[in-house]
């Protein structure tokens, strides 16, 4: 599977990444080649085949719903970029 | 110069030969004047840790202490730590104090130990020679020029040249098991879900598993004694019970089935490491063990299923890292799609964008059933092989790696033959099994890791199979010369 440099620019934007010109072709590149490496997959017959998310075979385990964390947000925001009254702040999105 | 293991250091700790401040300031002096030419640390820890040991001392004179009650230990800088910086080992988290503990380190603190500090990785434990790590790669104690291997290469060095008598550290595709052989150290990777991921950064969720590293199998054993157990925070974790895994270490091995996978005997396999593991095989027969060949027909699969899993898992796991409320921020952002991406490119080395990018190609619509859904199938073949392996054998012993240390740079440009490094290990994490490596000897004097993988929560078969094989061997007792 070969990758071009427009596939490569929309994965980019999808994950929210910029890419220089030059990054671009590296990327490009290298990122083709492993995807041929990983079509040795396509090779294996898995037809009858379950996936498996989780190597162990185990439910997921339920607690009763009751609070059990205490509010923490002066510690949390304490390290944070830009908090102003106890909000996070970002570049502002909606026009006023 | 042979060092003492935890267990020792604990039985003088126990004799009051020594206090915990004396040992910890032993460490920390050793940290300062060796760890230049290593870089196995990112954060000293020094005031926290003397602190901890004057603690642990008061404990000792109150007849309070536990077996590893004042013992130093080195964190990788992947586990949550209060009050001390996390990194990863990325600008990313260059400025992240956590606000509180990963549960490995509560535990580790509950039971007393002094944490000297947080050691050296690879970018978000993406890599196999602690080269992508924001900090700078760390050097193989062996031979400077040398990797050490990863992604916990800043453990495996710091256990190797004796700056901390063990570490934590974690495997995703060999990441424990890979540096352990490249640093002739023993390293233990649990069954997935035997030691809780709460508050360990994480990478693949799916595949990633905090385990010890030591001298010695039996301070793995005790280590893990501390690690293991269910938790409420991580839904994954498991509630099987724990046993003492120090009380089998001495069991007999007469009997024992070893399997040796043909498949990790074939070409690339380096010829003096093939007769490492030979001499290795003697050994365990002289010890009881009796030999059969298996196969485990889909290995070959493993590296390219791995590299779907775990780059789709890493690229919703870091989605995280937004620069809105903890980690790296870009300057001055235009907007919001300039803060996110701005953050995203100067905050990430070029291989976590590398798996991030790979891993939002194999998610995205029109591809995951090629790519996601066939990878997980192939975990499924691939599970079935250890499955039926373990009818016929106790444990597999292979080579830990293809090769042994390799120059610093030598892979950096070819990324695929840099994932082939963990040729050996990765299978082990697909199908969640335990799996080990302890040193061997030696190949151009560089050290020769073996791999042993257990089936489903057999840490103590593991544990004890290594112990017998240290004590008939010395190769665990060796430091590099300088240190």
């Amino acid at each position: 599977m070969s990758l071009t440099t427009t596939d490569v620019k929309k994965i980019a934007h999808l994950a929210r990444l910029n890419l220089s010109e030059t990054d671009l072709t590296t990327y490009t590149e290298q990122l083709s080649t492993i995807l041929e490496f990983v079509e040795q997959m396509s090779g294996a017959n898995t037809d009858h085949i379950e996936p498996i998310a989780h190597a162990v075979d185990v439910s997921q385990p339920l607690r009763p719903d009751v609070v059990t964390e205490i509010n923490e947000r002066d510690a949390f925001q304490a390290i944070a970029p830009q908090v102003e009254a106890g909000l996070y702040l970002v570049p502002q999105v909606i026009e006023g | 110069m042979i060092y003492k293991t935890i267990a020792q250091l604990s039985a003088d700790l126990h004799a009051k030969k020594i206090s915990s401040v004396e040992l910890t300031q032993f460490f920390i002096d050793r940290i300062k004047r060796l760890d230049g030419s290593l870089n196995s640390f990112i954060t000293l820890s020094e005031e926290q840790a003397l602190t901890a040991a004057k603690q642990a001392d008061e404990h000792f004179a109150k007849n309070k202490a536990g077996v590893l009650t004042g013992i130093p230990i080195a964190q990788k800088d992947i586990f949550c730590t209060h009050g001390v910086k996390t990194s990863c080992g990325s600008k990313m988290l260059d400025n992240f104090i956590s606000p509180y503990d990963a549960t490995v380190v509560t535990r580790f603190k509950e039971a007393g130990t002094v944490m000297l500090g947080k050691t050296n990785m690879d970018e978000f434990a993406m890599g196999s020679s602690n080269e992508t790590s924001y900090y700078g790669p760390v050097k193989n104690p062996w031979d400077l020029e040398r990797v050490p291997g990863g992604s916990s290469g800043g453990s495996a060095a710091a256990v190797a040249a004796y700056l901390a008598p063990g570490a934590t550290a974690t495997d995703t595709g060999g990441s424990i098991r890979q540096p352990a052989g490249l640093c002739g150290i023993s390293g233990l990777k649990p069954t997935y879900g035997r030691v809780s991921r709460y508050g360990m950064v994480a990478f693949a969720s799916s595949l990633d598993q905090g385990g010890p590293m030591a001298r010695t199998a039996e301070d793995l054993a005790l280590m893990l004694n501390v690690m293991a157990g269910v938790d409420i925070k991580d839904s994954t974790s498991i509630d099987t019970p724990v046993p003492d895994y120090t009380a089998t270490l001495n069991d007999s091995l007469q009997g024992l089935k070893i399997g040796l996978p043909k498949e990790f005997f074939n070409e690339g396999l380096d010829k003096d490491i093939a007769q490492i593991i030979q001499t290795a095989i003697k050994e365990y027969e002289k010890l009881g063990a009796t030999i059969h060949e298996i196969s485990l027909p889909n290995s070959a699969l493993s590296i390219p299923a791995y590299y779907v899993i775990a780059p789709a898992e890493c690229s919703s796991n870091l989605a995280r890292f937004d620069g809105v409320r903890y980690g790296y921020r870009c300057a001055d952002p235009k907007d919001l799609e300039d803060l996110y991406k701005r953050s995203r490119s100067e905050g990430f080395g070029s291989e976590v964008k590398r798996r991030i990018m790979i891993g939002t190609y194999a998610l995205s619509a029109g591809y995951y059933d090629a790519y996601y859904l066939k990878a997980q199938k192939i975990r499924g073949l691939i599970r079935q092989d250890f499955i039926d392996a373990f009818k016929k054998v106790d444990l597999i012993l292979s080579p830990t790696s293809p090769t042994t240390a390799f120059k610093l740079g030598e892979k950096t440009s070819d990324p695929i033959s840099m994932y082939l490094s963990d040729m050996y290990t990765i299978a082990v994490n697909l199908a969640g099994l335990p799996g080990m490596s302890i040193p061997a000897g030696y190949a151009n004097k560089l050290p020769v890791g073996l791999q042993l993988v257990g089936n489903l929560f057999e840490e103590a078969k593991l544990l004890n199979a290594a112990h017998r094989y240290q004590q008939v061997t010395d190769w665990h007792t060796h430091t590099p010369e300088g240190f």
